[in-house]
């Protein structure tokens, strides 16, 4: 909201500079975002009249006036089409200056003298209405500076306000407020009625007072619509960033900024019979008065006559019903909408309105009585007219009901950690218009909250206002108490940090990419799984909730690549989503990585990672647990179907990796040797506790086979079987070569295995250890068809 | 026949002549090896008389061991030469780089959430984490935001389908933590969040670290001090300036939004701060006594306090990053920096 800090002094005028006035809001819980000085610059103009206005001789847009400034008259050289005889204007005089900084000189125009310029809105930064000059009152006082003349010399007060203080949205309740903060009062006298001159008025009849407990109507006859609206009216509205409409319209716009009554304007002629306040009935219309028409829903509150809704209410009026250059008497209301049953409704309708903002968050339902007596005022001071009687239709016990609330001194003691004495505590309650009186108990308080507040349902409201007045600042900090206590220190959980730290320890970096993904992206790599869609993403791009953590990487990856880095090693945990009967929400972790083995160096071989890379990163990170790690061939969308494979943790599926297939590797913009794994986290953190096993003192013993076998066997079966015929003395088995090529059968490999064998209690001798190798090369051969290479 | 000091420099002269170990061998063979010539004069004792015996043999001993002692300094020497020509051969360009990985970086992010969790989990808070698809009641009901309050249209939501959103803050974990474990309880919740806004300061996907302390007498005032203790350990600062702002949350009350001094101009005014001198660094406050009662606390007995703080804002001013997209680019020349 923005406030004029010169309006907001004619309400409470504390003495402080505008920076000071500021902190204190802010410090209040009015939070003041920003505050800009109104035409910063201004000099050396004044309220200028145009006495004559004739053509330039030598060009046709200009025109050249004669201009009575006050002291003398002068000439003045002007393009603007309203540059007419008899208009007041402002006048930048030589000397003088505009916001922006634009020196004022005696120039020549097309041979033709100008001393001075007369000046647009635009150029006064007041407005941004280049196309003509800016027309002032026909009553402004010749000579008078400008600043002087529109009240210039005021700044603009933009105010963050939280949605619970919809008591502030006005000039008002921001004084209110501040009354309270430097503990003065209110000099605005109270509003007085404006007795009736006529008896005209029309039927209200309110069917849903639940929504609309309160309806004031009164008729105003007689009204000359097309005087202008005054001056300080139309300024004080374009500096809260109201347009002015039409002198009515402007009239109930300036009450609501004042007090914080939205009110509402009809064209008296234009309603049938009487006013009813009734619920819509399913598919009723109603052209608004920005000229849509809007299909109503059922339950929609409107305001209607008895042919047609005129309004939406509290929201919108219709078009067709409002104030019109044609318009000859009024009707104007004043009402008190519940906020709960009207929430929500704009924002349904795809509106959001000066009055819909108010109203959801509550408008004083007692200040529709003053807003319509102060509205009538005005209305009879801009346009004339006649006034009617007020016809108030209210149903008391649909009105917010303000009970008191207790108040115990100990209480504020306990939360805010502060005393506060008993008159400050009255003393803040009764400026912001509550009553209080001594509770039952002693140190206790009843509240009573004022009609314009609705967010003071408990004590613990109360207290903030206490906190608030007595400043946050000035409540001392304390230490914490209470005992702390530690829990078990779970050593089988492998933490999320831990994993993350092993990663990055092997050169691998975190990346971090929305959960949220292109649809076509995914397809690569999950074509059978349908993602969870949001209803209203923020592009196509970032349209359905990843299924995996795989296309995020793969982005990242291509961002990288595009800039030039050729060797890219990212992770990223994360969940993925998988849709069903719920959601499933999955913590994963994923890694990608492309390029050279080794940063490229004096040394190292530019070779590039291929599968046992990623593979040797995944045995390394579950390091603890790799006796119980293996991995099965398979097939995944998006991935190398010979280079893919599942990851098994004590035979339980825990997650996939692969090479990037070369089509989506191609599409993607990716190297080809771009390779991907993804790990179920929760799955992958589970380590065991270490369990020490005592060190043999015997030797060990090593012997190594080379056995032939069909490319088609698995290392790992040759390596399970070896393992299971060796004997309980087998320490380790390992392949350290594998060979295909000359000197092998075309559809054959070599594998050299290492067995090292080793005893807990005694040096094994060599015949044992011939015997479990005998048995080895037995077992291979009957089960897996291999021979011994010679 | 040679006189013993004649062969004793004829010795001395070959020891000091053997440019290696295996010739400075082959000189001590000769001289004293079985067959050498000091060994054959040693035999060639017998031929004497009794009385000349012990005094010749003394003098060839004593010859023998000092060419002994010789051989061995010699040797010394030989096999110390040998070692320094070795090292000399051996020596590297030890300006080359190393030959290993290049460390990895965590994302500056977790850098950030890594510090403020360690910071509270040494006041005992728990570290706990919740969906990120949550239900309507976590993420806005029961923290006290009904259908159609006004802020909810504050928070730009991601709809996931009628009851189900984007969790639009941390908040919700707070419910379920009140839900399952029993008070008092002390717990922090970092996570990502969402909302449906994107532009130079605003990304649609960002993270949140929820603090929520239930205890009996509970005060404000341990609150701030929780939070300038946090703020001075996060900015590594004896006493960094700070203020309370009164604010709103629907969940909190009083609720307080935390400014800190600008870190960028110490107060002066800058562009990061909007020329305030201020940044918002956090919202915080006392829970609503109904968002307790909602999750089933006593509300009379217990209350407690609460606070979010935005991730990215404290790793951006913690180290300077200018642009709040970068975070999510993964660009590893902007990863690299945080190793």
């Amino acid at each position: 909201m923005i406030l004029s800090e010169n309006w907001l002094r004619e309400w409470v005028s504390p003495e402080l500079d505008t920076e000071a006035l500021a902190h204190l809001l802010t410090m209040a819980g009015l939070e003041v975002d920003s505050i800009t000085p109104l035409a910063e610059g201004l000099s050396g103009v004044v309220v200028a009249e145009i006495v004559s206005s004739e053509q330039h001789p030598d060009a046709d847009k200009l025109r050249v006036c004669t201009v009575k400034t006050g002291k003398e008259t002068v000439q003045i050289v002007c393009g603007a089409p309203n540059a007419a005889a008899g208009l007041k204007a402002p006048l930048a005089q030589p000397g003088g200056s505009l916001p922006g900084g634009t020196k004022i000189k005696k120039a020549k125009l097309r041979g033709v003298e100008s001393q001075g310029m007369l000046c647009s809105g635009a150029e006064l930064a007041l407005s941004d209405d280049h196309e003509g000059l800016l027309p002032l009152m026909a009553d402004a006082p010749i000579g008078t500076p400008i600043e002087e003349y529109l009240d210039l010399n005021d700044q603009l007060i933009e105010i963050g306000l939280t949605p619970n203080r919809a008591d502030c949205l006005s000039v008002l309740g921001v004084a209110r407020d501040l009354a309270v903060m430097t503990d003065l009062s209110l000099k605005v006298s109270t509003i007085e009625p404006v007795a009736a001159s006529i008896d005209d008025k029309i039927p209200i009849e309110v069917t849903s007072s639940e929504k609309c407990p309160r309806y004031l109507g009164r008729v105003i006859r007689n009204v000359d619509v097309s005087r202008p609206t005054p001056l300080t009216i139309v300024e004080r509205l374009r500096r809260a960033g109201i347009r002015s409409i039409d002198a009515v319209v402007d009239v109930t716009n300036y009450v609501m900024l004042e007090l914080g009554q939205p009110l509402h304007a009809f064209d008296l002629e234009a309603l049938n019979g009487g006013i009813r306040v009734r619920e819509a009935e399913s598919g009723e219309t109603i052209t608004l008065l920005d000229g849509e028409e809007r299909t109503l829903e059922a339950g929609t509150l409107l305001i209607a006559d008895h042919g047609k809704p005129l309004a939406i209410a509290g929201i919108m009026g219709g078009e067709g019903s409002g104030i019109g250059s044609q318009t000859r008497h009024l009707f104007l209301e004043a009402a008190y909408f519940s906020p709960e049953l009207i929430a929500g409704r704009a924002r349904q309708y795809g509106l959001h309105t000066d009055a819909s903002h108010r109203y959801e968050r509550g408008v004083d339902p007692e200040l529709a009585y003053q807003a319509m007596e102060r509205a009538t005022a005005l209305l009879l001071e801009c346009v004339d007219g006649d006034a009617g009687p007020v016809v108030d239709v209210t149903s008391p016990s649909d009105l917010p009901n303000r009970e008191p609330v207790l108040l115990r001194k100990d209480a504020v003691r306990k939360i805010l950690g502060i005393d506060v004495a008993d008159e400050e505590i009255v003393r803040i309650f009764t400026g912001l218009g509550f009553t209080i009186v001594p509770g039952e108990k002693c140190d206790t308080w009843e509240c009573t909250a004022p009609s314009w507040r609705f967010d003071m349902g408990r004590e613990a409201d109360l207290i903030e206002e206490i906190a608030r007045f007595v400043g946050y600042n000035n409540i001392p900090s304390a230490s914490l108490s209470g005992a702390t206590s530690v829990g078990s220190l779970p050593e089988t959980q492998l933490s999320k940090e831990a994993i993350k730290q092993r990663l990055v320890g092997r050169g691998f970096s975190e990346a971090i990419t929305f959960s949220f993904v292109s649809p076509e992206l995914q397809q690569y790599f999950d074509p059978n799984l349908v993602p969870v869609p949001l209803q209203n993403p923020i592009s196509s791009d970032l349209a359905v909730m990843r299924t995996s953590l795989m296309p995020g990487l793969v982005a990242a990856a291509a961002h990288n690549i595009k800039r030039q880095q050729s060797r890219v090693k990212l992770f990223e945990t994360g969940l993925r989503f998988m849709s069903g009967d719920t959601v499933t929400q999955q913590p994963m972790l994923a890694m990608i990585m492309c390029g050279t083995r080794l940063p490229e160096g004096w040394s190292a071989k530019a070779e590039t990672v291929d599968f046992y890379d990623l593979k040797g990163e995944v045995e390394a990170l579950l390091g603890g647990a790799t006796g119980a790690l293996s991995f099965r061939p398979t097939v995944l969308a998006g991935l190398h179907d010979g280079q893919t494979a599942e990851i098994l943790l004590n035979n339980y599926a825990v997650g996939v990796m692969g090479r990037v297939h070369p089509v989506t590797a191609e599409a993607l913009d990716i190297p080809s040797g771009t390779y991907v794994a993804e790990l179920s986290l929760a799955e992958i953190s589970q380590a065991p506790v270490p369990d020490f096993q005592e060190i043999s003192k015997f030797p060990e013993i090593r012997r190594d086979i080379a056995v032939i076998v069909t490319r088609e066997t698995p290392a790992q079966a040759v390596l399970d079987c070896a393992q299971r015929a060796a004997g309980k003395s087998l320490a380790q088995a390992l392949i350290f070569d594998v060979y295909e090529g000359e000197g092998v059968d075309p559809t054959a490999k070599s594998l050299a295995i290492g067995l090292t064998f080793r005893d807990q209690s005694r040096t094994l001798t060599d015949d044992e250890i011939t015997a479990s190798m005998s048995q080895v090369i037995e077992s291979l051969e009957e089960k897996l068809g291999a021979t011994l290479r010679q | 026949m040679q006189s013993l000091d004649e062969i004793t420099a004829e010795a001395t002269t070959a020891i000091a002549g053997a440019r290696d170990i295996a010739s400075l061998e082959n000189v001590r063979v000769e001289w004293l090896g079985k067959k050498g010539r000091i060994t054959a004069l040693l035999k060639g004792l017998g031929q004497l008389s009794e009385e000349e015996r012990p005094k010749a043999g003394s003098k060839i001993n004593e010859v023998k061991q000092r060419l002994n002692g010789l051989i061995s300094d010699r040797k010394e020497i030989l096999q110390q030469t040998a070692i320094a020509e070795q090292l000399a051969s051996e020596s590297l360009d030890v300006t080359l780089p190393g030959r290993s990985e290049n460390l990895g970086a965590l994302h500056p992010i977790t850098r950030t959430i890594d510090r403020m969790v360690k910071f509270f989990v040494a006041l005992g808070f728990d570290v706990v984490e919740g969906p990120e698809i949550e239900d309507d009641y976590h993420n806005f009901e029961a923290l006290n935001i009904p259908m159609h309050h006004p802020a909810r249209a504050m928070h730009d939501t991601f709809y996931i389908d009628k009851t189900h959103v984007l969790r639009t803050h941390t908040s919700g974990v707070q419910i379920r933590t009140m839900e399952t474990r029993q008070v008092p309880l002390r717990v922090i919740c970092p996570g990502r969040v969402y909302r449906c806004d994107s532009d130079l300061t605003h990304s649609p996907m960002f993270h949140q670290v929820e603090g929520l302390l239930i205890d009996r007498d509970v005060s404000f005032g341990q609150l701030k001090g929780v939070i300038q203790d946090f703020l001075n350990a996060f900015f590594e600062q004896d006493s960094l300036s700070t203020r309370f702002r009164p604010s709103y949350f629907p969940f909190t009350e009083p609720s307080a939004e935390v400014d800190i001094q600008c870190v960028k101009c110490a107060g002066e005014g800058c562009r990061i701060c909007s020329a305030t001198g201020w940044l918002e660094v956090m919202g915080c406050g006392m829970v609503h006594p109904r968002v307790l009662e909602m999750s089933g606390v006593d509300a009379e007995r217990y209350n407690g306090f609460a606070f979010g703080m935005g991730v990215e804002r404290l790793a951006m001013l913690r180290y300077g990053i200018g642009d709040l997209r970068l975070n999510f680019e993964n660009d590893l020349r902007f990863l690299g920096q945080f190793r």
